[in-house]
């Protein structure tokens, strides 16, 4: 491990070389969008929210996977990159069903609180409108595909933390799909330890509690920074 | 005539909400109605929409051809027109119906007596969508529905040329 | 080859050039015992057009008549031009059989002793063949792709000893560096710095990986080469091992090429049996074996992240880079992927030398490629060329232009992530910079040749509909924006689309080229972008017009959109 300084949006700032530019940034108090990025999980890279430029690529990196080097120049904000995030929620509003008013994580979802972060006031894109069933037959929780963003987190809570990897993804392009086991009812899921810990690290109203009414479900995913604390002091 | 700017509102495929938050204004209506003419309204006994409506509030999807009609007569005779409310704005409620056929969800609704639209009421449109699908939108104000503070303030910024930063006051669902 | 061995096949190995050299003249005297060889095309396009009961019903006339020590029947490579299929060659004389079924047999026997038959004869000294450049597919048809020893007679494996006994691997990577090859996966990396990249990682365990899942449409050429070459692209490999230090490698290939994964199979046994895979190769302390992966067929597939996810045993999901496969790839470790066509280009490198390989091609893009030119051009099929020729020179010279009648339009290269090039254009040179900067891409050397019956909007529609369905789901932007772009296309094509419309294209266009995560979704807009570069003007017609030029979208000149339902 090396301690390298490096500059974003100006700001000359340090780091550590095995930390990602959003670790890095974070820590500086200068906010880039993120969805499929959780600490205490595996990176994915799929959302494409956190894309900043470096000075000298020609491509848009995303924060969250990208190592910081010593001299490195990040630029965090521009219009292009305003443009494209904009552009990417609007997406992710077109494609599932997100309606907000009567969902359980109203005012506690991280999609909603992106796009109002990002200035978005409607959807100019057509919205796809899928048609999508509802998963209640776990006896605690409930999955409504319509508001999944497919960012993978409860994928990977439940297989990197759990150990059970009831979750997984399905299908391909548009038609990707959460499933349970084998493309089983949740309910019938013989894998899921109904642990809870996909409800909350769940981002969007997707996954939540039974008997919970709009705007009740608040999530805490912070309970993953201590699986990862202790795991780590237990090595 | 008085210099005063006219001001219509609109009632399409929405729940009254938006309106009803219009009338929790409250005392501050009395201060708004010093600026403006209320021209058109489902709060006012006027029939026809007027020509050359300064402002339009529009609350609610399109979800028939009634709707469709009505917003594009108005968009000609309006010069800034608002979508009040997540119904104007995403579609909301509304579109929940979208996923289904308008088939299925007669048949659902009426317990499978109605299969096909009666002729005697506007026909549904196949999806209920938001308003700038059709027709243009100056000014988008999300919100289930938006509070009064927020209806009163989009208004006192259009009415004294301020531009506001709706994000900072509203959201989807708000 | 041990000399006290020679009888017993069994036990033959080849631990060194001797060996090599005896088992080469062992088959030239073997194959010297016929007076003719016959050599029945088993490529894909060729058998499905029949050639496996033409080479039964040649084999078993000849041994009926009680030929078969003057005569050599054998299955062979393919000859290149697929649209005439199936074919038949006869050596040494040359001559070459074009639409054979099995009726044809004996007028065929009974003129081997006479002179060819002309009716049957397909002219194989036309500028189809003659303005060929082949490294790659060398001995075209002329090498029985089962047997090891064919490809042995002609040089084969030379290489390989050559780089265990006489090259250190830093030796090898700069005769790779100073050839100028670059892959022919699509992007043009050059492959010396990718080889040396993984030789240079710190890891006692490498990888080496044989890119074969081609999934462009309109692409054959790394199918037609690993069913006909399939020990060029091994040896090529295996020098690929030695080269960077590891010790194991993996032919990925999709499970739709059964006859590539059968002839790979085949070869690893032979190069088994024949010691030159395996532990101590040509008495060296080189270890090194190979074997097939047979992956699902998805087009992302062949992204190389996505690649090494399959063979891991996962979804095969692309995933950022850094780190490239060179630094952290198969389970973690370094590994080397590239293209079936850059290794076929080694040993030829090897055996002739870097000079000579950089003798052929442009400044910047040296030796030769393979396409598969297909669409609408008078000789579809696989050639291989040399890079710098021209377009023209390719569509006109080579493919013999389009048919009687049909005016030429565009070509499309470098698949779903390619462009459209019009005839003003043609007469660039085929080299990765000339056509990117027509906005188009090598990609693995699909061409596809269309006329003024395609629609330019339509093509790119096709595009974006396979791209859409290919897209693995794992971003956002190629997900989600493909299909709007697709519905944006389809809308123009129906001519109801506005001219915010196209704005709103090409501005979704932007955003999924720069935001998505692997090449797949970075290319999926290229079709669209290059269209509307060269043929705005016929997106312009959809939408203001409401009529397809073309008359692909609907007949021609008459309006598209469709009558309102009248409920
Ligand atoms: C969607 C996608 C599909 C690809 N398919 C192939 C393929 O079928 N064959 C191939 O060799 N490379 C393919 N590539 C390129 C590989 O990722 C990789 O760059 C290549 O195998 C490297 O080999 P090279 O250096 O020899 O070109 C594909 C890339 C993308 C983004
Ligand atoms: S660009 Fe497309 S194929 Fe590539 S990772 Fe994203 S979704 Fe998958
Ligand atoms: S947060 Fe980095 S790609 Fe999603």
């Amino acid at each position: 491990m090396r301690v390298v300084t490096l500059t974003i949006n100006d700001q000359l700032l340090s780091g550590r070389d095995d930390e990602t530019i959003l670790q890095v940034a974070k820590a500086h108090n200068i906010q880039i969008p993120t969805l499929c990025q959780l600490d205490g999980l595996s990176t994915w890279g799929g959302c494409r929210l956190c894309l900043v430029h470096i000075h000298g690529s020609d491509k848009l990196s995303p924060a969250c996977v990208t190592k910081v080097t010593e001299g490195m120049v990040v630029e965090t904000e521009s219009e292009r990159l305003n443009k494209y995030r904009h552009t990417i929620v609007e997406m992710l509003y077109t494609e599932g069903n997100h309606i907000c008013s009567v969902c359980v994580s109203n005012n506690n979802c991280e999609l909603q609180s992106t796009a109002q972060n990002l200035g978005i006031d409607h959807i100019s894109l057509p919205y796809l409108y899928p048609s999508r069933t509802v998963d209640a037959s776990h006896e605690r929780f409930v999955f409504d595909p319509n508001r999944c963003i497919l960012c993978t987190r409860c994928v990977r809570v439940c297989d990197e933390i759990e150990g059970a990897h009831t979750w997984d993804v399905a299908g391909r392009g548009i038609n990707s799909h959460l499933i349970t086991d084998l493309n089983e009812a949740w309910g019938e899921s013989t894998s899921c330890t109904s642990c809870g810990k996909c409800v909350e690290v769940c981002p969007t109203g997707s996954l939540y509690e039974k008997g919970k009414a709009g705007g009740e479900m608040v999530k805490h995913a912070e309970f993953l920074t201590y699986i990862e604390e202790m795991r780590k002091n237990h090595k | 005539m008085n210099n005063k700017k006219t001001l219509a509102t609109v009632w399409l495929d929405g729940c009254s909400g938006c309106h009803m938050s219009i009338l929790d204004m409250d005392e501050r209506l009395l201060e708004l109605l010093t600026h403006v003419d209320l021209v058109y309204s489902p709060l006012v006994d006027n029939k026809t929409f007027p020509e050359n409506v300064d402002i339009t509030l529009v609350e609610g999807a399109v979800s028939s051809d009634e709707d469709l009609h009505k917003i594009k007569m108005i968009r000609e005779k309006t010069k800034i027109l608002v979508s009040l409310g997540d119904c104007a704005v995403t579609a909301n409620v509304p579109s929940m119906r979208n996923p289904l056929s308008v088939g299925a969800i007669l048949e659902r609704v009426s317990d499978g007596s109605v299969i096909r639209q009666p002729a005697d009421v506007p026909l549904l449109l196949a999806n209920a969508q938001p308003v700038h699908n059709y027709v243009k939108v100056d000014v988008f104000v999300p919100g289930c529905p938006p509070s009064a503070n927020v209806i009163h303030s989009i208004l006192m910024d259009l009415l004294s040329n301020r531009k506001t930063n709706i994000n900072k006051i509203t959201r989807f669902g708000a | 080859m041990n000399a006290n061995n020679l009888n017993n096949s069994k036990a033959q190995t080849i631990r060194s050039n001797d060996d090599l050299l005896l088992c080469a003249e062992r088959e030239k005297d073997r194959q010297a015992q016929y007076k003719q060889n016959l050599f029945v095309c088993m490529g894909t396009a060729c058998q499905s057009c029949g050639s496996t009961e033409v080479l039964k019903a040649l084999s078993s006339r000849i041994k009926d008549l009680g030929l078969e020590k003057d005569y050599l029947i054998s299955p062979g490579g393919c000859q290149g031009n697929c649209s005439q299929a199936p074919l038949v060659s006869v050596h040494p004389q040359n001559v070459l059989y074009q639409n054979i079924s099995p009726q044809n047999t004996n007028d065929i026997i009974g003129s081997l002793k006479g002179s060819p038959i002309k009716e049957l004869s397909c002219d194989n000294q036309s500028s189809f063949f003659a303005r060929q450049t082949r490294i790659v597919t060398e001995y075209r048809g002329l090498l029985n792709p089962e047997r090891i020893e064919d490809y042995i007679a002609v040089g084969g494996f030379s290489s390989l000893l050559k780089v265990l006994t006489q090259m250190s691997p830093s030796q090898v990577i700069q005769e790779i560096t100073c050839s100028g090859l670059r892959g022919r996966g699509g992007a043009g990396y050059p492959t010396g710095l990718k080889w040396s990249t993984v030789a240079k990682a710190n890891d006692s365990q490498k990888y080496v990986i044989c890119n074969a899942d081609e999934g462009d449409p309109g692409a054959f050429m790394n199918r037609n080469v690993l069913e006909d070459y399939p020990y060029k692209i091994l040896e090529g490999m295996t020098i690929a091992g030695y080269a960077v230090g590891a010790n194991q490698g993996y032919v990925y290939v999709r499970a739709e090429y059964d006859v590539a994964v059968k002839r790979v199979e085949n070869a690893i046994k032979n190069m088994q049996r024949l010691a030159l895979l395996g532990n101590s190769i040509g008495n060296t302390s080189f270890n090194f074996n190979l074997e097939v992966r047979v992956g699902g067929g998805a087009f992302v597939c062949g992204e190389e992240t996505a690649l090494i996810a399959s063979i891991e045993g996962g979804r095969a999901l692309p995933s950022p880079r850094p780190p490239y496969p060179a630094e952290s790839g198969l389970w973690g470790h370094p590994t080397l992927i590239n293209n079936v066509e850059t290794y076929g280009h080694i040993a030829p490198i090897i055996r002739n030398g870097s000079q000579w390989f950089a003798n052929i091609g442009t400044q910047k893009s040296k030796g030769t490629k393979t396409f598969a030119l297909s669409g609408c051009i008078k000789n579809t099929g696989l050639v291989e060329v040399a890079l710098g020729t021209t377009l023209r020179e390719m569509i006109f010279d080579i493919g013999g232009g389009v048919p009687e009648g049909r005016k030429f339009k565009a070509v499309q290269t470098g698949g779903p992530a390619g462009g459209c090039i019009p005839e003003s254009q043609l007469d660039a040179s085929i080299d990765y910079e000339s056509l990117k900067s027509l906005g188009s891409f090598m990609g693995s050397g699909g061409m596809i040749v269309m006329d003024d019956s395609s629609c330019m909007v339509d093509v790119a529609k096709y595009f974006m509909q396979f791209c859409a369905a290919e897209s693995c789901g794992k971003c956002i932007p190629c997900r989600v924006g493909t299909v709007h772009i697709y519905d944006l296309l389809n809308k123009i094509t129906k001519g109801e689309a506005s001219l915010e419309d196209l704005s709103q294209l090409e501005s979704l266009c932007d955003v999924v080229q720069n935001t998505s995560l692997c090449g797949l979704g970075q290319g999926a807009p290229n079709p669209v972008l290059s269209t509307l570069h060269f043929f705005k003007d016929e997106y312009i017609a959809h939408i203001v017009d409401h009529i397809c030029p073309a008359g692909a979208c609907g007949p021609k000149g008459q309006d598209l959109r469709r009558p309102a339902c009248v409920l």
